[in-house]
């Protein structure tokens, strides 16, 4: 098993190994099962399982880009080029829980910027940081435990400001309750 | 969840939403099929496939998307028996500023999509599907993936389905958090596996070369729940419901400056503007005034509050006379909107009241449309962050008298030179809030 020493975005330097030298039997199954939805072109999973992968793992590395090329008799670049437009997917981990706080009108109308700065302070993290995108994780803790980021409307306007933690929405959420509500993910 | 009245107000006439938020309501088979699940499907598969589209063409259902386009027309450029595969992309990615209606259906009454999706698929020979989700929506795919798993195991999808020897097969896609993929090329192309690049049309028309550059229809979620509520309720009954040119019922998202905000399903053409923000929305906070509308999703034109409009109407007698009605007296329908230089889009109803720096909201939208360009296309490309800078460098007190003009034309320079409408849906918000607000956007030498 090779392994190389990667600096984090945290600052810490952690050992880490390459993805694809730590795949199972049962992952493999359920990836070819994805690739089965798509009778007509396997090109076609290529977002299911960089969906997988990154569920899987927490991000995407060159390991992951190349065995899912390979799966789908891709190149590399085919995948990478994917991982580098679409927002949702990174080359870095994250935090374990990731708080994505909409940005958008409705919400920034019903304080959606206040929501995210109150986020970013009760988890420690400098508010004004910013994301960038393109594979780069989200601003998060030294400890690894918090992302915070703004993302585009979420679709929940009329309950705005909210918020997607981890998989789960957070609807018309008042600042004064975030330090609460961060104290009970931790 | 979102405030749903749990009542409905006496304008809405819930169709779509009828068991959305209603206690004991669950998103499984079993709920559906005690709630006449399925039966719509079981009629469909008795008629002709071709009575199904003249159907859908009689009820003159407009897709709920955001273009409007008559669905039972775009059904009919797909040839029943050209002998290539067709296929049917549900649009699932609700990613336009304003609007939240299609989450609820895939969250709570996914069975209700399958249906009128099974329906579809049956009226334009189609054997394959899939229902594309906005991964921002995790818990809605896995929910979705359950219920086909569900009308499967019960024969109402799959291989002859009810005995009527029609085969689908459905599968959910999620796509990764890009705005774009709601555009229905865009997200083809996703589906494909590839760069959501929008295809240029012509040639690339979905009916045409769609996926895998065969026959395909794009539909939203909204619309094709529609589909089946015309089998249950015949076309006419379901026509009459709505206006000539846009029948039916449509879920009205408003956000914003109201007391209640929230998804309300309204017979189209049934409200105006007053009534939807004044009655049905609870009206405005207190001491608070209206001061602008952004009527259709975030790229539809901004209408001032104090704006009159001048409408032809046409008598009794048949001849047609101009009359001019304040803004709050437009007619919330497809044909109206359009007619006073806007769009109901996807119908998601942004309400500003006085409190509100236009500035400031458009640089919000600005800041939207500079993120989510998908840099295929230079005018959008360039033009979408240009916009974006120049009213964020604004908003901070640093503003030129040329700000305006040089804003202005840089929109003109984006709309109609792009690929796909994103180009006017980035350009419209600062055209018309500049035209609009004029005196927000001078606010020089003090
Ligand atoms: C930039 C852009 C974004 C769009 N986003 C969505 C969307 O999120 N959901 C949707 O249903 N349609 C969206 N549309 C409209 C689709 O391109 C397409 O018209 C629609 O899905 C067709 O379905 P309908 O006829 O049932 O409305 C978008 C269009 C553009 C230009
Ligand atoms: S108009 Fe904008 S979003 Fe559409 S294809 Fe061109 S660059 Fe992409
Ligand atoms: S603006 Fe925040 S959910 Fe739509």
């Amino acid at each position: 098993m090779r392994t190389k020493e990667k600096q984090s975005n945290h600052g810490m330097i952690e050992m880490t190994t390459r993805q694809a030298d730590r795949l199972t039997p049962a992952f493999e199954a359920e990836a070819d099962e994805l690739v089965s939805h798509y009778p007509v072109s396997k090109r076609s999973a290529s977002l299911p399982l960089l969906h997988f992968w990154q569920n899987h793992f927490g991000f995407v590395d060159d390991s992951g880009v190349e065995w899912i090329a390979a799966k789908l008799d891709l190149t590399p670049i085919n995948i990478l080029e994917l991982v580098t437009f679409y927002p949702w997917f990174r080359r870095e981990a994250a935090g374990r829980t990731v708080i994505r706080v909409c940005r958008t009108l409705a919400c920034a109308m019903a304080g959606g910027y206040e929501v995210k700065e109150k986020f970013c302070e009760a988890v420690g993290l400098d508010p004004h940081s910013e994301h960038h995108g393109f594979g780069s994780a989200p601003p998060t803790t030294a400890d690894g435990k918090f992302s915070v980021e703004f993302v585009e409307c979420l679709a929940s306007c009329g309950s705005a400001p909210v918020a997607l933690i981890n998989d789960d929405l957070v609807e018309n959420i008042n600042a004064s309750d975030i330090p609460a509500l961060v104290e009970k993910l931790k | 969840m979102a405030n749903f009245l749990s009542t409905p107000h006496p304008k809405e006439r819930r169709i779509i939403f009828e068991n959305i938020s209603k206690p004991g309501y669950a998103p499984d088979i079993s709920t559906y099929l005690t709630h006449g699940g399925y039966e719509s499907l079981r009629k469909a598969l008795a008629m002709k496939p071709s009575e199904i589209i003249d159907a859908v063409k009689a009820a003159n259902l407009r897709g709920r998307g955001g273009a409007g386009f008559p669905c039972g027309t775009k059904w009919s450029f797909i040839k029943y028996d050209d002998g290539k595969p067709h296929y049917i992309v549900v649009n699932g990615d609700e990613s336009e500023p304003g609007t939240f209606k299609d989450r609820y259906i895939l969250h709570q009454d996914p069975h209700q999509l399958i249906e009128g999706l099974a329906i579809s698929a049956f009226a334009t020979n189609t054997h394959l599907a899939y229902i594309y989700i906005r991964c921002e929506f995790p818990h809605a795919a896995r929910i979705v993936w359950n219920a086909i798993k569900e009308a499967r195991a019960k024969g109402f999808l799959g291989k002859n389905i009810l005995g009527s020897g029609f085969d689908l097969d459905i599968f959910v896609h999620q796509g990764a958090g890009a705005y774009i993929c709601g555009e229905e090329t865009s997200l083809l192309e996703s589906l494909e596996g590839k760069r959501p690049y929008p295809r240029i049309k012509p040639p690339y028309f979905p009916a045409v070369l769609g996926l895998y550059m065969k026959p395909t229809i794009v539909n939203n979620v909204e619309t094709l729940c529609h589909v089946k509520h015309i089998i249950r309720l015949g076309a006419a009954e379901y026509a009459k419901m709505g206006t000539p040119g846009d029948g039916g019922t449509r879920t009205m998202c408003v956000s914003g400056d109201v007391m209640r905000p929230g998804t309300y399903e309204l017979p189209c053409g049934a409200v105006t503007l007053r009534e939807l923000i004044f009655d049905v929305c609870g009206g405005l906070k207190p001491g608070r005034s209206l001061k602008a509308v952004i009527p259709g999703g975030s790229s539809a034109k901004v209408m001032r509050a104090d704006e009159t409009y001048k409408l032809k109407v046409k008598g009794p007698d048949g001849t047609m006379t101009e009359k001019e009605i304040p803004m709050l007296d437009v007619v919330m329908d497809a044909s109206t909107l359009q007619s006073v230089g806007t769009m109901i889009g996807s119908a998601g109803v942004m309400v500003l009241d006085d409190t509100r720096d236009m500035l400031w909201a458009l640089n919000n939208l600005n800041q939207f449309y500079a993120h989510e360009s998908c840099g295929q296309c230079t005018p959008c490309r360039e033009g979408s962050l240009w916009m974006s800078k120049m009213t964020t460098r604004m908003l901070s007190g640093d503003t030129l008298p040329a700000d305006p003009g040089n804003l202005k034309n840089v929109a003109d320079n984006i709309a109609g030179r792009t690929v796909c409408a994103f180009g006017e849906a980035c350009s419209w918000p600062t055209q018309s809030f500049l035209d609009k607000f004029p005196e927000e956007f001078k606010r020089v030498d003090t």
